[in-house]
């Protein structure tokens, strides 16, 4: 078994997921924490990172669970249930071990673990992963390219908004309206990259 | 007659009042993605009113017989259990749609607006009023869905549902490719969001 190439190829969907097809600008998931938790930069960094590590665990163990339990039983369409299952149990056992050993990256984190379980960039990674049949080298390349691309995302809009923080903003554009704006500029930004990268 | 006004009142803060997409700005996260066509919208909104409708019935069904520990893990295979059948029927019979929406329909489990109305209302309520409350929060939803796909559609490609309009796909009409882009959806609902607001915030002043 040659895994050069595979690596090689888990490269370049790495840093397709992070430019060309970040998963919140192109595939919009995650919008909702992206909205609601990108007022500050430093909170937008905690949850970036935990995003980052809870989405390559997951897509890791989620390709584990669908090629060697659903596959081999044909159950792949339980797989919504099952996944949605394991990330949600999985955040829950980082939170307890990170609260046990670890109580200073707990008070960092912590209070974003239990959004993550709700984050649908996580559970959509998983069902991308599936659609495109990564195998499980390329899936790694893709959960932490995903989760960069997100982690990236969140913390410039979380610059942005801190210095537009001041400036005054007609009433109905305030909040949401305005952050999508600002969200559909990033996305033509980072359209640019496109025709760097083709992978899939 | 209690009743009467009971229902009235949800069907109203559903469509417009507490709106999920300009109020609630919730559940924006997985279906944005299919506004660039009318169809994919149109199917969508359907799963959508489907499972938030029945889910929500259910959750309230159930509310008495759920442990509170465990509440959302519960709510979460409900929800998980009506997306499975739209999946399934959606694969059977119309593959096409399927493979164009693509991961999007095992997405309404983590949309937000689903376990959002469970939460707020299933739980409270019984299951009459709240099947009302989530199948108008879901056609509240789905109207200005319909709304950023039409636009998105029309000046992205000239056509609405796939049948061509007459100015826009002719030749003096330059398409907005970037409208069926993601940065037109994001474009998109950030205008509609303002406006709506904008319409709410000058109704609230005129009745002050």
């Amino acid at each position: 078994m040659n895994a050069g190439p595979e690596i090689s190829q888990a490269f370049v969907v790495c840093v397709s997921a992070v430019f060309t097809q970040n998963i919140l600008l192109t595939y919009f998931l995650g919008l909702c924490p992206f909205l609601g938790v990108s007022r500050e930069v430093k909170t937008a960094t905690g949850l970036g990172f935990a995003v980052i590590f809870v989405l390559t665990t997951t897509c890791m163990l989620n390709w584990l669970v669908y090629h060697y339990v659903l596959v081999p039983l044909n159950l792949e369409f339980f797989r919504f249930i099952l996944f949605i299952i394991i990330i949600a149990a999985f955040v829950q056992l980082v939170e307890m071990v990170l609260d046990r050993y670890s109580p200073f990256l707990y008070q960092q984190l912590g209070v974003f673990l239990p959004l993550i379980t709700v984050n649908c960039a996580i559970l959509g990674a998983s069902l991308f992963m599936v659609i495109r049949d990564y195998s499980f080298i390329v899936t790694i390349g893709y959960g932490f390219g995903s989760g960069l691309g997100w982690f990236l995302a969140i913390i410039a809009m979380a610059g942005i908004r801190q210095k537009l923080a001041n400036d005054r903003i007609p009433q109905g554009l305030q909040g949401p309206g305005i952050t999508l704006i600002i969200a559909g500029l990033m996305a033509l930004a980072f359209m640019g990259f496109t025709g760097v990268l083709q992978a899939r | 007659m209690n009743n009467k006004t009971d229902a009235k009142k949800i069907i109203i803060d559903g469509l417009w009042r507490n709106n999920p997409v300009f109020k609630q700005v919730l559940g924006i996260c997985s279906t944005l993605a299919v506004t660039n066509l009318v169809l994919n919208t149109v199917v969508m909104c359907v799963a959508l009113v489907f499972t938030l409708s029945l889910s929500a019935a259910s959750v309230s069904l159930l509310r008495k017989f759920t442990p509170r520990n465990i509440r959302m893990m519960i709510e979460t295979l409900i929800i998980g259990f009506y997306v499975i059948i739209v999946d399934l029927v959606l694969k059977a019979y119309w593959p096409e749609m399927s493979t164009n929406l693509g991961p999007y329909v095992g997405l309404i489990i983590t949309n937000c607006i689903v376990m959002g109305r469970c939460e707020a209302f299933g739980n409270t309520n019984p299951p009459g009023p709240t099947f009302l409350d989530g199948f108008f929060n879901a056609l509240g939803y789905s109207f200005i869905l319909l709304i950023i796909a039409t636009i998105r559609e029309l000046l992205g490609m000239g056509t609405i549902l796939g049948y061509p309009m007459p100015y826009f796909s002719g030749p003096y009409w330059d398409k907005w490719i970037i409208m069926v882009a993601p940065p037109g959806a994001f474009f998109m609902l950030g205008v509609v969001t303002w406006i709506f607001r904008s319409i709410e915030i000058r109704k609230e002043q005129n009745t002050k």
